[in-house]
């Protein structure tokens, strides 16, 4: 279920991440609590707190005692700004040095990307 | 409970199985002890459950020597396997009674539940049950023991792949429901580590390391690239194995690298998977495999 590229906590915190992304966990909505984290995915319940923890130093979830963790109202835009950012460095280079080393021209990717953005 | 073992010593006649190891294991975590065949896990399990006398050392449960201490002992569990002879011709129901006696903390209603997830007979004698049955009603009297420390020796032996993880579900949710100390021992490394909060690896009797799992996981690096390069990154680092495939190489180095190491230019670097980690850390000097 998990690869052994990074930590599992740190995978747990991306999925939740992407999940406010997508709009599927929305502002102010509960998110399932640490043991019942630990339970789905078969881990140590210290591991899935850990990965709580990093999200509320993130600003992503908030606390609230004695109820639970919820999604913060900021969160959705500030990972969308730090989306924003990084998205040309770790997927677009990458992407255009696959595409170099494997001999397709960088104009046949341009246009590829334009037929995707007609075909809204 | 809190268990510290301090400068511990079990020798077998000429044998030494456990040789001067130190280590503290704190409450309500779960832990994983690892080492290869023969490195002393079962016998350090039976010194911490007092099943046996330490040579020399001290064991300390909750701040109490544990041998020969029935109030410590009768809070701690160790599942071992394998079925004592003399209990062969005892019928399930019987054992599990007999268990509960013994156990002011003993949650027969918890046993019940456990027996009927792993599909036990209960008028079965254990002498009749296969080596998965028996190390599936382990884990039933160690989980219904609920013992403030619970200990599991190699308690997966013999359960099929969808009955190992029944074990961990149960493991996780009576744990959760009633925090304690757990030990397991274990060479299904991989498979288990994201259970264990912490890790204990012994070797010939001696500690290698003891700490948070995700640490171990996140300080071993696979290093890959041409010859050169390889050698230039990793001098002066901690070099478990290396390896050559024609012009490539690829090392595993232990320790924490700096992030933003420069060289890194045409090197592929990976993460180490937990279970190839403790290979290399518990391989005996010189030998590359």
């Amino acid at each position: 279920m998990f690869d052994d590229r990074s930590p599992i906590y740190r995978q747990i915190a991306d999925r939740i991440k992407a999940d406010v992304l997508s709009g599927a966990l929305e502002a102010d909505q509960q998110v399932m609590s640490t043991n019942q984290y630990a339970a789905f995915y078969r881990i140590n319940p210290a591991t899935a707190a850990k990965a709580f923890q990093q999200l509320v130093d993130e600003d992503v979830l908030y606390k609230r005692r004695g109820i639970g963790m919820f999604v913060s109202p900021t969160a959705r835009d500030a990972l969308r700004a730090q989306g924003r950012e990084t998205f040309f460095g770790q997927v677009v280079d990458p992407m255009v040095a696959e595409a170099r080393s494997i001999g397709i021209p960088l104009s046949d990717v341009i246009k590829r990307i334009e037929q995707l953005e007609d075909g809204r | 409970m809190k268990v510290d073992v301090q400068g511990l010593v079990v020798r077998y006649g000429d044998v030494t199985a456990i040789d001067d190891l130190s280590f503290s294991l704190a409450e309500n975590k779960i832990y994983g002890l690892l080492g290869r065949n023969g490195s002393g896990k079962s016998t350090l399990m039976s010194v911490l459950a007092a099943f046996r006398k330490p040579t020399a050392g001290t064991v300390l449960v909750d701040g109490e020597p544990v041998f020969e201490n029935g109030r410590a002992t009768s809070r701690i569990c160790l599942v071992q396997h394998g079925v004592d002879p003399a209990d062969k011709g005892d019928r399930l129901k019987d054992a599990l009674a007999l268990a509960g006696v013994f156990r002011e903390s003993w949650d027969a209603e918890c046993a019940e539940r456990l027996m009927d997830l792993f599909g036990l007979p209960r008028t079965k004698k254990l002498g009749q049950l296969s080596l998965g049955q028996r190390s599936a009603f382990g884990v039933v009297v160690g989980l219904a023991s609920r013992a403030p420390l619970t200990m599991f020796d190699e308690s997966h032996l013999g359960m099929d792949t969808p009955t190992r993880y029944a074990f961990y579900d149960a493991l996780l949710a009576d744990y959760m429901a009633e925090p304690r100390t757990i030990v397991l021992s274990t060479h299904l490394v991989e498979e288990q580590a994201a259970l264990l909060e912490e890790v204990v690896i012994i070797d010939s009797g001696r500690l290698v390391l003891h700490e948070e799992t995700e640490a171990v996981r996140s300080r071993g690096t696979s290093v890959t690239g041409p010859t050169g390069l390889v050698d230039r990154f990793v001098e002066g680092l901690t070099v478990l194995n290396q390896r050559q495939l024609g012009p490539t190489k690829s090392a595993v180095v232990y320790g924490s690298l700096d992030r933003d190491a420069s060289g890194t230019e045409g090197l592929e670097l990976g993460p180490i998977p937990l279970q190839d980690l403790f290979v290399h850390l518990t391989e005996p000097a010189g030998v590359t495999r």
